[in-house]
C-alpha cells in the first residue's frame, strides 16, 4: 500500500470517493431490516427475521472480504486492497448485531439458557466461535495496531478470517431443518475463494496474461 | 362468516388469540415452499374444490368420500387452542372443526386397528415445494388410535370462522393440541387404520430429532432448540413451555408409564 502511494502521481485518487459511496450502501441492510421493524413489517417473527437478516448480511459481508485477494489477482488492480478492511468490519458489524440480537431480543439476558446454548447446540456452539474469532481481527484492523504487531504477525494473526467464516457457514448449514440449499450455496462460493487462495491456482491467475 | 352460528367448545382456552395475519402468513408447510411466508405466497395453486379422502385399511366402511359427505354428519364448532411449534414458537388459533374420533367411529374401527395414519396430496403440480426432495413425498404423520380418538383431537376445516386458507391445510387438517405442530398434517387425501405404528415423515428424516409421539414436553430439548421455553407470535419475552402444551390435565394419562424422555 505505501509502494503505492510513492508511485501516484498529480492524478487524484479515487478511491476516497468510492469509499465514501461503498459504505453507505454497506449499510442499507441494516437501515432496511430496522425501518422494518419498527414499522412492523418484517412478519410474524420479528425478531427471529431480524437476527436472521444481520446473520445472512454477516456472511455476506465475510465472503466479500474474502473476495478481494482473488479479485486483486484477477484484475490487477491494488487499488481494491483498499477495501477490504472496510468490508470485513461491515462482517463484524452485521455479526456484533447478530449476537447481541440473540443475546438480547431471543434470550433476554437469560444467561443459563444461553449458556446451555453454547454448550449443549452445536449450531450456537460453532457461531458463537465464528463471532469470538473476529474480534481480534477487528481490534486489531487499524494501520496503528498492524504497524505495533508487524507484518508478518498481524498477518499470521488475520488467517483467523478463514476458520470464522467456515464456521460462519457450519453455523448456518447446522440451524436448518431440511432445506440445506441456501447454506450449501454459501459453503460452495466460500469454497471457490479459498481454492483461489492455493498457491499454483493463486500463481496461474496472477500469470495470466 | 363461511360457518355461522358455530358453537364454542368447552375446550377452548382462555387466551388471546394470535392474529389472523399471522396465522396465516407465518406457516410451516413445506410443499409450498420452506420459507415461512412461502406457503401463503405459494398456496393458490392448491385446488381443494372437488376434493376427496380415502379411507382405508382397518376399517369396516373403507372407501373414497367426497369432502361434503366426509363432513356432513358433523356438526362443526369453535375451538381455540394453542399451537406449540417445535421450533420454539407458539400461537393461539381458533379453529373450527370436529372431533376426530367421532368420524374414526363413523367408519367403523376393526379390532385390528391400533394407530390411524394420515397423508397429505402428493402433485408437484399443485405444491411446487413437492419438485424439491426437501422431503421424503408426500408428508404422512400418525397417531395411536387412543390419541386419535381423545376429544381433544380434532379434525379442522377453518378458523377464525372461516374456511381453511390454503397455507393453512385446506380443505381438511388435523389439530392435535398437546403434540408438536408437525404432527398437525395438513391437506389430508387420506386415512389409513393399521395395526402396526407407521412411519412419519419427520422421524424418518430425522429419528434422533423428531419422535413418533411429539408431545410438547419442557424437559426434552431437541438437539437444535432447548424446549423450555416458547415465544409467543407478537410476544417479547418467552414464556415457559407447559408439559403436553398446557394439556397435562387431559391427557398425561395416554402415556401413564411411558418414559418420556425415550418415546419423545
Amino acid at each position: 500500500m505505501r509502494a503505492r502511494a510513492a508511485g501516484s502521481t498529480v492524478r487524484k485518487d479515487p478511491i476516497p470517493r468510492i469509499k465514501a459511496l461503498v459504505f453507505p450502501a454497506a449499510l442499507l441492510p441494516a437501515l432496511y431490516l430496522w425501518f422494518a421493524t419498527l414499522t412492523g413489517n418484517l412478519g410474524a417473527n420479528p425478531i427471529e427475521a431480524l437476527i436472521r437478516g444481520h446473520g445472512d448480511w454477516a456472511l455476506r459481508f465475510l465472503l466479500l472480504t474474502l473476495a478481494i485477494t482473488p479479485l486483486r489477482r484477477l484484475s490487477r488492480w491494488g487499488g481494491i486492497m483498499r477495501f477490504r478492511r472496510m468490508l470485513g468490519l461491515f462482517a463484524f458489524f452485521y455479526a456484533t448485531i447478530h449476537l447481541l440480537g440473540y443475546l438480547v431480543l431471543d434470550q433476554f439476558f437469560a444467561w443459563g439458557a444461553i449458556v446451555e446454548d453454547i454448550i449443549e447446540r452445536p449450531f450456537i456452539t460453532v457461531g458463537m466461535a465464528a463471532c469470538v474469532l473476529l474480534v481480534p481481527l477487528a481490534i486489531t484492523s487499524t494501520r496503528k495496531m498492524q504497524r505495533r504487531l508487524g507484518g508478518r504477525r498481524w498477518l499470521r494473526l488475520h488467517r483467523l478470517v478463514y476458520p470464522a467464516a467456515a464456521l460462519a457457514v457450519l453455523h448456518f448449514y447446522l440451524m436448518v431443518k431440511a432445506d440445506t440449499r441456501e447454506p450449501l450455496i454459501y459453503a460452495f462460493l466460500l469454497a471457490i475463494l479459498l481454492l483461489m487462495r492455493l498457491p499454483p491456482v493463486a500463481w496461474a491467475i496472477t500469470r495470466k496474461p | 362468516p363461511d360457518f355461522p352460528g358455530l358453537k364454542q367448545s368447552r375446550f377452548s382456552v382462555d387466551e388471546p388469540p394470535t392474529s389472523w395475519e399471522s396465522v396465516t402468513t407465518y406457516n410451516n408447510f413445506y410443499e409450498f415452499g420452506t420459507g415461512k411466508e412461502d406457503p401463503a405466497e405459494n398456496a393458490h395453486t392448491l385446488v381443494t374444490d372437488p376434493w376427496s379422502v380415502t379411507v382405508e385399511g382397518e376399517v369396516e366402511k373403507p372407501g373414497s368420500y367426497t369432502f361434503e359427505d366426509l363432513l356432513k354428519p358433523h356438526t362443526l364448532e369453535e375451538r381455540v387452542y394453542r399451537m406449540r411449534c417445535v421450533e420454539g414458537w407458539s400461537m393461539v388459533i381458533p379453529w373450527v372443526g370436529f372431533p376426530l374420533a367421532n368420524l374414526i367411529r363413523r367408519l367403523g374401527p376393526t379390532s385390528r386397528a391400533k394407530y390411524v395414519e394420515f397423508t397429505t396430496l402428493h402433485d408437484p403440480q399443485q405444491m411446487p415445494g413437492q419438485r424439491r426432495t426437501v422431503l421424503d413425498w408426500p408428508y404422512v404423520e400418525a397417531l395411536r388410535i387412543d390419541e386419535a380418538m381423545h376429544p381433544l383431537t380434532l379434525m379442522a376445516v377453518g378458523l377464525y370462522g372461516r374456511e381453511l386458507p390454503n397455507q393453512n391445510g385446506a380443505p381438511l387438517r388435523l389439530v392435535v393440541p398437546w403434540k408438536y405442530g408437525f404432527k398437525s398434517i395438513k391437506s389430508i387425501v387420506r386415512i389409513r387404520l393399521t395395526e402396526k405404528q407407521p412411519q412419519n415423515t419427520w422421524n424418518e428424516m430425522a429419528p434422533h430429532e423428531y419422535g413418533f409421539y411429539a408431545n410438547v414436553n419442557p424437559a426434552v430439548s431437541h438437539p437444535r432448540w432447548s424446549q423450555a421455553r416458547e415465544r409467543r407470535i407478537g410476544e417479547f419475552l418467552k414464556r415457559d413451555t407447559l408439559p403436553f402444551n398446557g394439556y397435562a390435565e387431559q391427557v398425561a394419562h395416554l402415556y401413564k408409564g411411558m418414559d418420556l424422555e425415550r418415546f419423545y
